[in-house]
């Protein structure tokens, strides 16, 4: 798909899903619908699909380890292993792990290569995405834990604590959370990162753009019923607080705003277990993060291997061994 | 059947369906999917065998508002519920920074500009009054930082 395609059809696709819930809510006046059955079928949609991945891919044998990675290899003695970026032990492997999923360790390599004059090539770092995608990532976390004290009553202190810091400079009221403005600037940068600089505008689709627009659309609508338009956080939280107890009930009066918000996250969740976004479980399951490179201390038996019917050279030997002795041939068994 | 069905059913066969399959690193999955399932209905968990909490009722049966004649507030309470936080925002702006003293409502009619004096005088309940809700949607707003709790029973 062209640029222009696949970004317009993924802002309008958000901007509809918007225009859909407002219309079910403020036309339609299908609140249950918006407001219980579609996020009950969004967050079963949501568990049911991200196991349902995960065991698929857990089913496709891995017959060899990545000797490749970033790392030099455990090999002669002289020779200086690096244990976490090529691991030979399953502790190396998991300490590898622990720093790709909470510091994002690959993307910290992440290079810019340019053809200058010359011509020349050159490579340089760049840690711009680096840093945008751990500030989104970590905010959407923190906001998504802030989010439980819609959901548990009394509200644990771990909750309330995140959110005084999250607070802490005390500018605007309601309370400015710092990690709103991270995460709205940083899906900002990503997106606007795909649209201007032409390799990644090349290569972005829609299931690209899609996913940010939508976020951006959660951050946007979120901020706006917190900030500017106030929607009634006590009927939602008795909203929230029936749904989890499995008795749903819709309270009046709650603001247009926050069934737009519930119906983007709905999607989001629905859409998880079929998009890109299933990163977050791939991960775990990535190749050249997740197993030591041993290859060269186990034998690792590729496990669609189907049984080979083999003539060893013993049986050799006891078909032919008249012959080969008559023909003076060394032989392993004499007689 | 069809040979490609076949396939599919066939355990040694790598295009088979994934739930007849078999599972690599079977159990390091299991645990991965487990820690998962548990963080995805956590919130549900916290609230297991609990009936949904009751909502809060703030209380507006302080004796000073029973005296009252015509029961309201300063400014309409659909404005108050939304908006009550960014009032006192600014009335701490208009007294502090700019020395203002009186308000004036909508309606015409002036307040001081006072949280201890204007406000707490009928809503001298705290506990009963802004508690309800504040803790109930989690919010710790920063006024009694400097401002003295009134002193209620219970
Ligand atoms: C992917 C999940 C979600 C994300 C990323 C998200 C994001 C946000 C953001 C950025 C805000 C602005 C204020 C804040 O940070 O607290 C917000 C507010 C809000 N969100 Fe969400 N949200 C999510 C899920 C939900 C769900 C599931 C609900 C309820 C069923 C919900 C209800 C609300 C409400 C009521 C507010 C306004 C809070 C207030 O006025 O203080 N959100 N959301």
């Amino acid at each position: 798909m062209s640029f222009g395609l696949s970004f317009w059809v993924s802002l309008i696709a958000v901007l509809a899903l918007i225009l859909v819930a407002w219309v079910g809510v403020e036309g339609a006046k299908l609140n249950f619908l918006f407001g219980a059955i579609i996020p009950y079928v969004a967050i079963a949609i949501f568990v049911v699909g991200m196991i349902y991945r995960i065991l698929k891919w857990a089913s496709i044998p891995l017959p060899f380890r990545i000797p490749t990675t970033t790392g030099q290899q455990k090999s002669l003695p002289w020779i200086k292993q690096n244990k976490i970026e090529n691991p030979s032990t399953a502790l190396g492997a998991a300490i590898r792990m622990v720093f790709e999923v909470l510091l994002f360790r690959s993307l910290f390599r992440n290079m810019r290569t340019e053809l200058r004059p010359g011509p020349r090539l050159s490579f340089a770092s760049a840690k711009w995405l680096w840093l945008a995608a751990l500030a989104f990532h970590y905010s959407f976390l923190i906001i998504l834990i802030r989010h439980l004290r819609l959901f548990i009553e009394p509200v644990p202190s771990p909750v309330k604590f995140l959110e005084m810091i999250d607070s802490f400079f005390q500018v605007w009221v309601p309370l400015v959370y710092i990690t709103d403005l991270m995460l709205i600037g940083a899906v900002t940068y990503l997106l606007l990162r795909r649209v201007f600089i032409p390799q990644m505008r090349y290569i972005s689709l829609p299931s690209d753009y899609f996913p940010l627009f939508l976020i951006l659309g959660i951050g946007i609508t979120g901020g706006l019923m917190r900030y500017f338009y106030k929607v009634n956080v006590v009927g939602i939280k008795e909203l929230t607080m029936g749904l989890i107890n499995f008795s749903p009930k819709i309270p009046e009066g709650i603001g247009v705003l926050f069934y737009i918000h519930l119906f983007l996250v709905s999607t989001l969740f629905a859409y998880f277990p079929f998009s890109k976004l299933m990163h977050m479980a791939g991960v775990f399951l990535s190749p050249t993060r997740n197993i030591a490179n041993n290859n060269r201390a186990k034998r690792h038996i590729n496990p669609w291997n189907y049984p080979v019917k083999v003539h060893t050279y013993e049986e050799y030997e006891d078909d032919y061994r008249e012959f080969m002795k008559d023909a003076g041939l060394p032989l392993e068994k004499e007689d | 059947m069809h040979e490609e069905w076949k396939t599919l059913f066939d355990p040694s066969s790598p295009k088979q369906v994934p739930l007849v399959r078999k599972f690599f690193d079977g159990w390091k999955v299991t645990i991965g999917l487990i820690v998962f399932l548990g963080i995805s209905i956590l919130p549900f968990l916290f609230d297991l065998g609990k009936a949904a909490p009751p909502p809060p009722e703030p209380k507006i049966d302080t004796p000073e508002i029973q005296k009252m004649v015509e029961k309201k507030c300063i400014e309409p309470k659909s404005f108050m519920k939304t908006e009550h936080m960014v009032m006192l925002d600014d009335w701490r702006d208009w007294y502090v920074r700019e020395g203002r003293s009186i308000y004036t409502a909508t309606d015409g009619k002036q307040y001081n500009i006072s949280l201890s004096n204007t406000c707490m005088k009928c809503h001298s309940n705290k506990k009963k009054f802004c508690d309800e809700c504040h803790n109930y949607a989690a919010v710790t707003p920063y006024c009694w930082d400097c401002h003295i709790e009134p002193k209620e029973e219970g």
